[in-house]
């Protein structure tokens, strides 16, 4: 197990290398940063003055080793729009974004492993159905959409919740439900399939063949089979939740990292748009290597591969 | 009934729904087991071996309906058996070993976890015992190093080594019934006889009674008992194994005997023997004898129901009293 969770973890550093590349590179790519940065009227000496002011003027390697290392310890420059280090802005920021993303994917499992699993064990019955049901709905909703009829229904009609903001646990309940339902639906269906396919796989029935009771074929031999493909899909959907809720984030008014993204990109905010794609990514990195280990102790054999 | 019968099985019947009416995959099965005995069920694919062996078992899939007169084992009324002793019977009382070796245990969990689970789920004893008995039946069945074996999951494993390891999961809690259904065929050549011959043997020394289920008649003949031939869901013929290999009277059984070489007997070089023709559609309403499609001695009398014919050892199903043996010679 453990050169396999070294080698993963050899491979998570190079693509987390390779990202901080491309991440800073952007900065390049969307054109002149030093005309970006000294506004339309600006004349030329006034782009050469801040050209050698913020360093673009030295050679781009030079400029993506110091950008890196900066950013190893923590220090993502400053933001042009806020004056203030974007660290400490995206870390406040990211609180947000965590605690939803954390609910929101919980909520998700929870309500489409279970339902997954019911839905395969009886296939075609009401259960399954209904199933169904929710996961077309689930997909063919748009987010902005759905966060907008339970804020109309729960906020304002039955005054149960509040509508917007990020004050206490309740306001987390709609914005939970929103990006949980958004994902719910794959990782039913998914759920569903690999449960149908691995009850009918041989070992199943020698299970059954020993006596054991349905509940124990269900978890313990068929679950743990069944749900390899889900941890993969819950990695990558984890990952963007925490980085693309800015549809969830604008609708309730939580201002997350998602919604500072948005808003970094709007005003060319170079630095902070920088510094949250390299966490972004960051995060599916990380998503992906536990998904990776989980997986692996789940089934023994992707321990050699 | 005497004492020492095992298990008695009167006109199981196995109907399956299909999308163009019902299957009628087994229709009026009749045997008897008794304890220490090995019956060996014979037949093509599809002939229903292996659903009368899950019939007795309690396993056949949602939708099979099962009927019979009788179904007992060991004095348990098998028919109205509750889910929880059917539960409690399977895997203590009687355990099964099932064709496909590589994919009959779970991926994801050792051999040892396996093994230990098997007795945990009929014995209330310590994990330490369970282990220790774990390492007992896996030296029992040939396995060396069976300690060290314990900690390895099934893809380290080879065909052969995890057969062995589905034998001994499946004797675990010393069963008094072992269902095998073709537990050899899925092996290297190589592996089949040496499986064959642990399981007799193993039967023998721990006194259980065994269902082989197998379509090679050559491997019946060396270990069965008892032989009860099948074709597409009836039994043709039943019998004791030296009786039905002596004296098949049945043309099926004399028709599947001859696509065996015989050693000695085969010309080397001639050509085997073969059947023409093809198993029947089941579906629908099903009567008379159906292997009159493929028989050489087919009468219009094939098409009304056949008594079973013979003597309470050797029994066999067809419409000529002499299972059309004497027209046989004739032809020969």
């Amino acid at each position: 197990m453990l050169p396999f969770i070294l080698k993963r973890l050899g491979l998570a550093l190079l693509v987390a290398f390779t990202v901080s590349f491309i991440s800073f590179s952007l900065l390049f790519l969307s054109g002149d940063p030093a005309a970006a940065l000294a506004g339309e009227t600006a004349s030329g000496e006034d782009i050469e003055a801040i050209r050698r002011l913020y360093g673009f003027d030295r050679p781009m390697i030079v400029q993506y080793l110091e950008w890196l290392f900066a950013a190893v310890r923590g220090d993502f420059g400053e933001s042009y729009y806020f004056k203030l280090p974007v660290a400490g802005l995206i870390a406040e920021r990211l609180q947000v974004t965590m605690t939803l993303g954390v609910c929101g994917i919980s909520f998700a499992l929870l309500t489409a492993v279970p339902l997954g699993v019911a839905a395969a064990v009886r296939p075609n019955s009401i259960i399954d159905r209904v199933a169904l049901f929710l996961s077309v709905a689930g997909q063919a909703m748009p987010s902005f959409w759905f966060g907008l009829i339970l804020i109309v229904v729960f906020a304002i009609q039955l005054g149960w919740l509040p509508p917007s903001g990020a004050d206490s646990w309740r306001h987390f309940i709609l914005p939970t439900i929103v990006l949980g339902y958004y994902a719910m639906p794959a990782i039913m269906r998914l759920t569903r399939a690999g449960m149908l396919e691995v009850l009918n796989s041989d070992f199943i029935r020698t299970a059954r063949a020993k006596g054991a009771g349905e509940g124990r074929v269900m978890f313990k031999h068929a679950l743990r089979n069944a749900i390899i493909p889900v941890v993969s899909l819950a990695a990558v959907q984890m990952g963007f939740m925490l980085g693309g809720s800015i549809v969830v984030e604008s609708v309730f008014a939580l201002h997350g990292a998602g919604y500072l993204a948005w808003e970094s990109i709007a005003r060319n905010d170079l630095p902070t748009v920088q510094a949250l794609i390299l966490v972004f990514s960051m995060f599916y990195i990380v998503f992906t290597f536990l998904a990776d280990v989980l997986n692996a102790w789940l089934d023994p054999r992707m321990r050699s591969s | 009934m005497t004492d020492d019968t095992l298990l008695k099985v009167r006109n199981l019947t196995l109907d399956i729904p299909v999308g163009g009416g019902t299957l009628r995959a087994v229709r009026g099965i009749d045997f008897d087991l008794k304890r220490g005995e090995t019956l060996s069920i014979v037949g093509e694919s599809g002939s229903g071996k292996s659903l009368t062996s899950l019939a007795v078992m309690g396993l056949l899939g949602k939708g099979i309906k099962r009927s019979a007169d009788e179904m007992t084992f060991e004095g348990t009324d098998l028919l109205r058996a509750s889910k929880r002793k059917m539960r409690a019977l399977r895997g203590d009382r009687m355990a099964m070993i099932f064709q496909e070796p590589m994919t009959s245990l779970n991926p994801a969990y050792t051999i040892g976890d396996q093994l230990i689970e098997a007795l945990l789920l009929h014995r209330s004893v310590g994990r330490e015992t369970a282990r220790a008995r774990a390492v007992e039946l896996l030296e029992k069945v040939g396995i060396t190093a069976a300690e060290s074996r314990l900690g390895q999951y099934p893809h380290q494993l080879s065909g052969g080594l995890r057969q062995r390891v589905v034998i001994a999961m499946a004797l675990m809690c010393e069963p008094d019934l072992v269902i095998a259904d073709e537990p050899t065929t899925a092996l290297d050549v190589t592996i089949q006889a040496q499986i064959l011959r642990l399981l007799v043997d193993l039967t023998r020394e721990m006194n259980m009674a065994m269902i082989l289920i197998t379509h090679d008649l050559g491997v019946v003949a060396r270990v069965a008992d008892k032989v009860a031939v099948m074709y597409a869901g009836e039994l043709v013929e039943t019998g004791p194994a030296a009786s039905v290999f002596e004296a098949p009277s049945h043309p099926y059984t004399r028709g599947l005997l001859r696509c065996i070489p015989q050693p000695g007997k085969t010309e080397r070089g001639a050509p085997l023997g073969t059947i023409p023709g093809i198993v029947p559609s089941l579906i629908g309403e099903v009567s008379g004898c159906a292997f009159r499609t493929r028989c050489p001695h087919a009468v219009p009398g094939c098409r009304a129901a056949i008594p079973m014919r013979g003597d309470d050892v050797h029994g066999y199903r067809c419409v000529h009293p002499d299972g059309a043996i004497s027209a046989e010679r004739e032809i020969a």
